[in-house]
């Protein structure tokens, strides 16, 4: 395979499409953003400069800092979760044949509805009237109510969350898995090697790339989370479920708190290019090993 | 250290074997001496690394046993057997530095600090890797790391023996030639069993005191390097052996001589009179024949010329078949009228293409 | 080693769970679902079903995603192609940094972009179309399109490339006929993500229309809000959008570990 690319400054001709239709989508829309974001309005399409003053008040307004503590919690927690557990799954799952297939298809399966849809079946999941999970855990004498009481609610949105994404880990995971060549199995045996050996020095190592992967999407994908918590729900009980795009959906399109809402736009995607990036950047600390010919 | 015995040993992949070509190996009985360097040549599919497998431990076979010093193993796994292997492709753990490498074995077999660290250092020694012991594994060469999984066989007190399954296949041509002496050496300063399978007779004839060739699940000739060059036993172990290999040509045979293409080949050899046999051929090496300066010989239409700085080989058909030649760089190929002398010394009768053994 | 074979079993037991209870409630009448919790229904039902595929407001919703998926999909793809061609192939003023920036869109969160884009497609009289959604969905799914198909594009020998320039093919009759099949399974992969991702997205779909382009999930969430709400259509609807997904699983079914393998999702 050769490396060499050759210089074509006319490539650009094969990029415009796309650049022009992510600009449309992303560099106008953000412009706006900022545009918002350091005005100010008197409410009859006047806007006046106002500076960071926007952006002092998002830093400062208690609202915020609630809703991102929030946010941050929830993440670690699905972090927490998500990650060994996807591994795990996937460290058991078979390597071939047409039970490899089916557990394929059941694992993709909640990768695969819309999200809504996530949301509606966990909501009637867990609700204590019509729900199974719900009904059954109040039956044995567990007091459950997610409407009502924080600590369950939060308790079901995580579950949710669990349910819905821990796939994509598991078959992230799965495929890493698979590239590790038969040798390294055989070599081990003859080693002598212990169960736990084997999967810190054979597997593991050949699994890092996948998992920071892994890391990085569920990182960015729960930071941003929105519908599915939503239709649970709502937010609630109170302000107990409002992760921070939640909020920020209520200030800009509930409130019309534009420049409110722009500042804190501006500070979330902020927040999350900065990890994104540092998780690029270890990342591409990557490793260049000498393959087996498969 | 160990003798390692197989008795009607043979191994099919598919779960209902019927036929011998169902067999990957077909009934094998082995005796292989202990200190021994033995090398299993032969193309891809033969068998070899079948075999390579079973002897492992990685590999259940179908049907036979194979036993160590006596003892039978067939039901031992790879890690109960005492044996080590180096695969084609060079494994090492990537995460930890070549000490922790040679260690690793002795470590999971419950080994003392200390008795590891002089173990380790006795090896890498052997091996001349003393320098590297602190280097991370992952930054080694093909060659190198191959050597710190020889190293992991060699570090362990209690192995019978070590088996190589195409170790040089992703080695360069440089690395390659020091790491085949560098196995030589090894072989004879440990004394250990070593069974080395490999597609390239050059690695074979090298490295092994015994060479088993194998073709279609059978060993067709076991013997030293000098043994399988000069008499080969089957047709396609003089084929497969030297390069190029043997020649040879369908002749009648008259009790003493063969005849090819009207020309009387005289053997000098006892073959006897009772002789029966339909498809005599006669096998000569490119290296004991020539072309005749005066007009003696079998006829032959030269095709093309091969030069390299030591040797020249001459393509030819003669009398049916393809025919080669090879002679010293510096001589002359007639320039027509080519004409094949064979040194009748040197030839060897077949029939039905196994050699026709001599009367004693 | 038994216990690891649990654990997939388990959640896997998991993850059926809600979706049974979901299905069997799309078989119950309202009444019954409220009155009695049974594991299976009492009296059968398809009424549920029947409201949704003859009643044009609820069946209105799954044509309208469809449509804007599937317009999504050819767009992104179309797009895409040409743009990763580019960057496997040539060296250009600003490539690397066009490449992070596109990827950098991935991170967007999308309420960020719920009022801009409401705004903006309002502005160009788009709003309330499918392909406002199309296009808006495009923020997400071309960086990941340009992304798969780059990776898959590169392990194609750019030999390939220049024999065929060389044997008289033009460009585009280079890239359809000989280029593309080669990265078929890139492709299909490609597909696959883009379908997945506008057809999950609720935000944004519902943010960009209000009656002509509305989308199922739209209609599901307004029904919550709504008094007197039918719990069994919910969820027939529900287990209705649960059907192109595995239709689509079920037909990449083999590829799925491989797509997952190329670490780009």
């Amino acid at each position: 395979m050769s490396l060499r690319k050759r210089d074509y400054p006319k490539a650009w001709l094969l990029v415009l499409p796309v650049v022009l239709i992510v600009a449309f989508n992303a560099v106008i829309p953000l412009m706006t953003v900022v545009n918002y974001s350091v005005q100010d309005t008197f409410g009859n399409n006047q806007f006046f400069w106002v500076g960071l003053e926007w952006f002092e008040e998002v830093l400062h307004s208690e609202r915020f800092g609630n809703a991102l503590g929030r946010q941050l919690l929830f993440t670690g927690l699905v972090l927490a979760i998500e990650i060994p557990l996807g591994l795990m799954i996937a460290l058991g799952l078979p390597k071939s044949g047409w039970r490899a297939s089916a557990y394929m298809m059941l694992l993709a399966l909640p990768l695969l509805i819309p999200w809504n849809v996530v949301g509606t079946i966990w909501q009637i999941f867990g609700r204590i009237d019509i729900g199974l999970a719900g009904a059954a855990i109040n039956a044995v004498g567990i007091d459950y109510n997610y409407t009502q009481n924080a600590f369950d609610a939060w308790i079901t949105v995580i579950a949710m969350d669990v349910w819905h994404w821990t796939s994509l880990v598991a078959l992230l995971c799965y495929s890493g898995l698979k590239s590790v060549p038969e040798v390294y199995y055989q070599a081990a045996a003859i080693d002598g090697a212990s169960r736990w050996a084997i999967f810190r020095f054979v597997q593991l190592p050949r699994l890092r790339q996948v998992l920071i992967i892994a890391f990085l999407l569920r990182f960015m994908d729960s930071f941003m989370i929105y519908t599915e918590p939503f239709v649970i729900t709502g937010g609630g009980p109170g302000n107990a479920t409002t992760f921070l795009s939640i909020d920020l959906v209520k200030l800009a399109l509930g409130q019309f708190d534009l420049g409110h809402a722009a500042a804190m736009s501006l500070i979330y995607f902020l927040i999350v290019l900065l990890v994104c990036w540092l998780f690029y950047t270890i990342m591409s600390v990557g490793d260049s090993r000498p393959e087996p010919r498969q | 250290m160990a003798q390692i015995e197989t008795r009607a040993l043979s191994h099919s992949y598919l779960p209902d074997p019927d036929y011998p070509a169902d067999f990957a190996l077909k009934e094998l009985d082995l005796n292989l001496l202990d200190g021994h360097a033995y090398a299993l040549l032969g193309p891809s599919g033969c068998g070899k690394s079948t075999l390579l497998g079973i002897i492992s431990g990685l590999l259940r076979p179908t049907q036979g046993e194979i036993l160590f010093d006596g003892q039978d193993v067939t039901h031992l796994n790879a890690r109960q057997r005492h044996v080590a292997e180096v695969f084609q492709f060079p494994v090492v753990y990537e995460t930890m530095s070549v000490f922790d490498n040679l260690a690793f074995p002795l470590k999971n077999r419950g080994f003392g600090r200390e008795a590891i660290a002089k173990r380790v250092a006795e090896v890498a020694e052997l091996l001349d890797l003393s320098e590297q012991l602190p280097r991370k594994s992952a930054t080694l060469s093909a060659g190198a790391r191959q050597l710190v999984s020889l190293g992991r066989g060699l570090v362990r007190t209690d192995v019978n023996a070590i088996l190589f399954d195409e170790p040089l296949t992703v080695i360069d041509p440089q690395e390659k030639w020091r790491l085949r002496t560098r196995l030589k050496q090894l072989h004879r300063q440990s004394g250990l069993t070593m069974i080395y399978v490999t597609h390239d007779q050059t690695e074979a004839l090298t490295f092994a005191d015994t060479v088993m060739v194998m073709h279609e699940g059978r060993i067709l000739q076991s013997g030293s390097p000098s043994e399988l060059f000069e008499r080969p036993k089957h047709k396609f172990v003089g084929k497969f052996i030297g390069s190029p290999g043997m020649n040879f040509l369908h002749c009648q045979f008259d009790g003493n001589a063969a005849i090819v293409d009207g020309q009387s080949i005289p053997l000098q050899r006892p073959y006897g009179t009772d002789i029966d046999g339909s498809s005599f051929e006669l096998g000569f090496r490119p290296e004991y024949c020539e072309f005749s300066r005066d007009g003696s010989g079998i006829a032959a239409q030269l095709i093309d010329v091969d030069c390299t700085s030591r040797r020249k080989i001459a393509y030819l058909n003669a009398a049916g078949a393809k025919v080669c030649v090879s002679l010293p760089a510096d001589q002359e190929i007639p320039a027509d009228n080519h004409r094949i002398r064979i040194d009748p010394q040197r030839a060897l009768l077949y029939a039905a293409e196994i050699l026709v053994a001599e009367r004693p | 080693m038994k216990y690891w074979k649990i654990l997939p079993r388990a959640h896997v037991v998991f993850i059926l769970l809600p979706v049974y209870w979901l299905v069997n409630m799309s078989f119950k009448s309202n009444q019954e679902i409220l009155s009695t919790l049974s594991l299976w229904p009492q009296n059968f039902t398809l009424a549920n079903y029947a409201t949704i595929l003859t009643d044009p407001s609820w069946y209105s919703g799954y044509i309208n995603s469809l449509i804007y998926v599937l317009l999504n999909t050819v767009i992104s793809l179309s797009v895409a192609l040409p743009a990763a061609y580019a960057f496997s192939r040539y060296r250009f003023l600003g490539d690397k940094h066009l490449f992070f920036w596109l990827l950098s869109n991935r991170m967007a969160p999308p309420a960020v972009f719920a009022l801009p884009f409401f705004q903006l497609y309002s502005s160009i009289g788009l709003f309330d179309t499918h392909l406002a959604v199309a296009l808006a969905h495009t923020l997400f799914n071309v960086p990941l399109a340009v992304w798969i198909l780059e990776g898959f594009m590169s392990s194609v020998p750019k030999e390939i490339d220049e024999t065929a320039r060389i044997d008289g093919y033009s460009f585009p009759r280079f890239f359809v006929r000989i280029f593309a099949p080669m990265i078929a399974s890139g492709i299909g992969v490609t597909a696959f993500f883009c379908f997945m991702f506008s057809w999950v997205e609720l935000l944004l779909a519902r943010t960009l229309t209000s009656v002509d382009a509305k989308p199922i999930a739209a209609i599901m969430t307004r029904t919550v809000s709504a008094s007197g709400l039918d719990w069994g259509v919910l969820a027939a609807a529900g287990t209705l959008t649960i059907i192109p997904g595995m239709l689509v699983i079920y037909f990449v079914r083999n590829h799925i570990a491989r797509g997952f393998a190329m670490g780009r999702v």
